[in-house]
């Protein structure tokens, strides 16, 4: 559609403004504001006047400029090229941006999300005469050396049609036409490789489906005990300082999915900055690639406009989508979904809307929950499975998580790592608490895990729970008398859960062989601390005392196993157990002879 | 319809022509907003000359902009002003600021105008005090370590150039004696750099602001320091757009003229007050405590003014300063500054209350970007898994006091007296130290040992067989 005058700027509060003189402007649409062309989008219409909220600083705006409708919505731009740029919150490429405007980001700057003067080496699938339809893949470009690009027609399209028009395989640019389809009533259309989809619309599935695959991250306090599904979702809520943000980026970097996408969703530049230039030069364990080749990036910082920021997290999903239409699992992290839910109130507030809780707007649930539904694993209409996960950090204030964006994001998500302050400030990292955290998908990816451990990972997990909840009672007690007032049996106990935060839960992300831990490792490392607390009980129970048992050297192997035992020689944590059994042996044949 | 290119022309014409006029008659005036109706378009944002009656010229700036009317709030108070006898003239451009590198040794107010009578020098670059967005893609990673001569900084919560650093203090306490001190003592090792400080306070007395002055003078620094003074008596609105003028200086000192520039701003509790009271005087909605919903970008736009850009030699380095209200850390304010700044150096009342300088309570407090800015070739090899350590057993320390205030310290076991012994000896001659003592890294570092020295080196598990060879004394 053509670009026209929509309405007249009546009043300017910060990013939102009421125009005038609307004619034919639509609910959200996209439009630009003034000469300064401030990008904006409509979010109310009342008689003839719009509400408009700006994604750019409103300086300068003054009643009576012209708004120009750009006859769209807000949409994401997807097709190749989107892996390993980095994108604000409404996806304007960053370092384009920083070749036209310098290290400031200046107003009114636009460039398009993809290079479309790039050539791609297309590869056909689908011939003249295929049956196609909505959402086929006909074609494929490789991407990056890891992601290998899916050309799909739009989901828009007919569910049945025919090829009329096919491209020979070679280079091409975004937009050139590579293929023709009709559906053979009258509708023809011609394909290339971009395509553009609101971000406020989730894209069509053929399906929903199980949820039994977990996302590997590497880190064992999630792994073992508190496991995400791939297409699940997961909260990380915790006050500032608690590691919200190391441990997002240490799952950004050794989750096994196939496609990341980070949104940076009002947070620190330098962070970002941060991410930028260390993903590049991170290597995936699994492929041996750049880690930044399968990473798309969005930065929308703290002091960049608000309005974007309440944006990105839906561009940012939009584009998670897109790839898993292609059958690829995408995971998307979102630090900070708080970030976004200030945002919206102080959208709300500029809107003079009623408030609810703490100054939110009511419809703020519907929001959280409409955003974390577009997660899941699914048949996509071509046909193959591809999941979205969704990660999200909370930031309560003060740290209580009895706010309201931890609220109601907790009814929305089957899973939640709760971090904790105290550990933090022990630098016991992740800060995860095995207290307060959950995770609903224990029991569907119970058969997966006991596939991988000869069916020993549930039971183990349960039993090592149990003796968490255990040491929390015990705990109390030596609060009150003193550890001297408990038996051997029970301070031993304590031993063994102190030993097994130290040597399992806490993980260097600094490190270069404790920061990703392998399932085969991850399995014998909770075997063998369980091990340790079988003869470790059986010896007490023979009369051989704590302190004996505490100071054997296997004791400070298991503790070191982390860092000393390389993910390929997991294999080394049996002859530890050889160690450990022949010690206990020993130890144990000193009190039967006495 | 009208074309679109020509309506454009007719209207930058228009604006030209519009802004040399002066409107008279304020319809409002409540508090710092002044009211006026029957103008021209004037643009958001929009720097603004109120006019007194008694002909003083005071600045403004558009806060709400309609066809009906304009919400300007004027900087420097609306006292004397009268609603026929008040003039306005609207400029066409926000709020900006001359800057030039001769502002460095001089004296000014909020809005940059000059304090200590003298006329200030004159600039041609005019700057936006609102400053822009840095693209995070432009951004260098900051990595070099500040020597700050205090132990319990360097040592465990490193400061870093191009870092906001905050300092959460409460009421009477030593947090101004800590400031001056890392301005007296910081230093890039191993290389002689350009420093320039950028002093802004906002609400604070006139006695707190001398303090640094002679502190500054005493350290014969004065002629590299701007100082920007909103004090106690001013009107509160300015101290809103102090923090930003000085940023735009420090901006312009960083980027353009290369110098590392470490920003000074106390006390931003009283720029949140600002904030508060400006929002509920236009009846917004508040949120937490009746602070505006926006604070957190507010906030943001100031402290995402600090690091450092590719490609260009300077730093700016935030040392913000803020009085916890009720020492209490989960207050919106210290809350919000946390989440967006890299880290926090907390002030504990305990500690001071027991005679601990810098009273620094090292579990609360932490460091962002200390993770690249130490170990080896930066500091010493050994300082990471030793500050990690000396966190985690100082928190075992914790564990055990609590533990004996229940049952008595004469029921605690042999290891858990070694923890106290190493929790006294941690807080007195680790963090505790001189006003003006200025001590190495290396120094730190090795006290850092000295501390852990006194525990069995079994309960040293953060810390490799090999560091525990090379230094531990036990």
């Amino acid at each position: 559609m053509q670009e026209r005058i929509v309405g007249r700027v009546k009043r300017v509060n910060g990013p939102v403004l009421t125009a005038k003189g609307i004619g034919d402007a639509k609910m959200m649409e996209l439009v630009h504001v003034s000469e300064l062309r401030i990008v904006g989008e409509i979010v109310k219409l009342n008689g003839d006047e719009a509400t408009i909220q700006v994604y750019e600083d409103a300086t300068g705006i003054a009643p009576g400029d012209n708004i120009y409708g750009s006859g769209m919505s807000l949409s994401a731009e997807l097709g190749p090229g989107l892996i390993g740029n980095i994108y604000d919150g409404i996806q304007r490429p960053l370092e384009e941006l920083r070749t036209l405007s310098g290290d400031f980001i200046s107003k009114g700057i636009a460039a398009p999300a993809v290079d479309h003067d790039k050539a791609w080496h297309f590869v056909p699938s689908v011939s003249v005469g295929d049956k196609v339809g909505r959402g086929s893949i006909i074609g494929t470009v490789q991407e990056t050396e890891r992601v290998e690009h899916r050309i799909m027609l739009a989901p828009t399209f007919p569910e049945e049609m025919t090829v009329v028009n096919m491209a020979e395989e070679g280079d091409y640019k975004v937009d050139d036409q590579i293929a023709i389809v009709s559906d053979g009533k009258g509708r023809t259309e011609i394909v290339t490789m971009i395509q553009r989809w609101p971000i406020r619309v989730p894209r069509p599935v053929a399906d929903h489906m199980d949820l039994s695959t977990p996302l590997i991250t590497g880190l064992r306090v999630i792994d073992t005990l508190f496991p995400l599904s791939k297409g699940g979702t997961v909260a990380i809520p915790g006050g500032f300082g608690t590691g919200k943000t190391m441990t997002q980026h240490s799952v950004a970097q050794w989750c096994d999915a196939d496609i990341i996408v980070y949104i940076g969703c009002g947070e620190r530049g330098n962070e970002m900055t941060d991410v930028l230039r260390e993903f590049p030069h991170l290597i995936d364990p699994r492929t041996g690639l750049s880690l930044m080749q399968r990473t798309i990036l969005i930065a929308n910082t703290s002091n960049m406009p608000v309005s974007a920021r309440e944006a990105s997290i839906y561009t940012g999903i939009t584009m998670a989508e897109y790839y898993r239409d292609m059958g690829y699992s995408v995971a998307i992290m979102a630090d900070s979904t708080s970030r976004w839910a200030e945002a919206l109130r102080e959208l709300s507030g500029r809107m003079e809307e009623m408030p609810a809780e703490e100054g939110f707007p009511a419809y703020l649930p519907t929001r959280i929950a409409q955003f974390y539904e577009r997660a899941g694993h699914m048949k996509t209409l071509s046909g193959k499975e591809g999941s979205v996960s969704v990660i999200g950090a909370v930031s309560p204030p003060g740290g209580d998580f009895s706010e309201p964006v931890t609220q109601h994001t907790k009814r929305f998500v089957r899973a939640f790592w709760g971090l904790d302050r105290s550990l933090a400030s022990a630098r016991h990292y992740p800060a995860i608490s095995w207290t307060e955290s959950y995770s609903e998908y224990v029991d569907e990816v119970k058969s997966w895990w006991n596939g991988q451990s000869q069916d020993k990972w549930f039971d183990n997990r349960r039993r090592i729970m149990e003796l968490l909840q255990k040491e929390v009672r015990l705990q109390q007690i030596v609060k009150l008398v003193g550890p001297d007032a408990l038996p051997d049996s029970q301070n031993f106990i304590l031993e063994v859960c102190s030993l097994f935060k130290t040597a399992f839960l806490q993980q260097n992300a600094f490190d270069e062989i404790d920061r990703y831990c392998s399932i085969d490792k991850q399995v014998k490392m909770l075997a063998i601390i369980l091990r340790y607390y079988d003869l470790g009980s059986d010896a007490i129970a023979k009369g051989v005392p704590l302190v004996k048992i505490r100071r054997l050297q296997v004791v400070q192997d298991i503790a070191r196993m982390r860092f000393n035992i390389s993910n390929d020689n997991a294999d080394e944590i049996d002859k530890i157990e050889l160690k450990l059994e022949r010690s206990m042996m020993q130890l144990g044949s000193l009190y039967d002879e006495q | 319809m009208m074309n679109s290119e020509d309506d454009r022309l007719l209207k930058e014409s228009d604006k030209a022509l519009l802004r040399g006029r002066q409107y008279s008659g304020a319809s409002r005036i409540d508090g710092p907003l002044v009211y006026m109706r029957n103008t021209h378009p004037v643009g958001y944002g929009e720097l603004v000359e109120i006019i007194a009656p008694d002909g003083s010229i005071r600045s403004g700036q558009v806060l709400d902009t309609s066809d009906d009317a304009v919400c300007v709030q004027c900087f420097e108070g609306t006292d004397g002003l009268s609603l026929p006898g008040t003039r306005m003239h609207f400029l066409g451009e926000p709020l900006t600021l001359g800057v030039t590198d001769k502002m460095l040794g001089r004296v000014m107010n909020g809005l940059g105008k000059s304090r200590d009578g003298a006329a200030l020098p004159t600039s041609v670059d005019e700057r936006d005090v609102n400053g822009v967005a840095m693209n995070p893609t432009a951004r260098e990673y900051p990595r070099d370590f500040i020597q700050t001569g205090i132990s319990v900084i360097d040592g465990m919560m490193t400061l870093i150039q191009g870092q906001k650093l905050p300092i959460f203090s409460g009421n009477g306490m030593d947090h101004n004696q800590l400031a001056a001190q890392i301005v007296r003592q910081a230093k890039v090792r191993g290389g002689k750099s350009d420093f320039a400080i950028v002093f802004a306070a906002m609400g604070v007395k006139y006695d707190v602001a001398k303090y640094f002055i002679d502190s500054f003078e005493e350290t014969g620094v004065l002629d590299n320091v701007a100082m920007f003074l909103s004090l106690a008596d001013d009107p509160s609105l300015e101290r809103t757009i102090t923090p930003k003028t000085a940023l735009t200086l420090a901006e312009h000192l960083a980027f353009d003229k290369g110098k590392q520039v470490l920003v000074i701003m106390t006390d931003m509790t009283n720029y949140c007050e600002s904030l508060r009271e400006i929002s509920t005087q236009r009846g917004e909605i508040p949120s937490r405590k009746g602070y505006p919903g926006y604070m957190y970008s507010s906030l943001a736009e100031i402290y995402e003014r600090s690091g450092k850009l590719m490609g260009r030699p300077g730093s700016i380095t935030q040392l913000p300063i803020l009085t916890m209200p009720n020492d209490d850390i989960s207050h919106p304010i210290p809350d919000l500054t946390g989440y967006i700044t890299e880290g926090q150096v907390v002030f504990d009342r305990d500690m001071h209350g027991r005679g601990i300088y810098p009273p620094i309570n090292a579990l609360s407090s932490l460091s962002r970007l200390m993770k690249d800015g130490i170990g080896e070739g930066m500091t010493r090899d050994d300082h990471p898994h030793l500050s990690n350590q000396l966190f985690a057993s100082y928190s075992k320390v914790q564990e055990v006091r609590n533990l004996a205030s229940v049952i008595g310290e004469e029921e605690l076991t042999e290891l858990d007296h070694k923890y106290m012994e190493f929790g006294e000896f941690f807080e007195k001659k680790f963090v505790s130290q001189g006003f003006d003592e200025d001590r190495s890294i290396e120094e730190t570092l090795d006290r850092g040992w000295e501390a852990l020295s006194i525990l069995p080196a079994e309960e040293l598990q953060r810390l490799t067989e090999e560091e525990i060879e090379a230094h531990y004394r036990g």
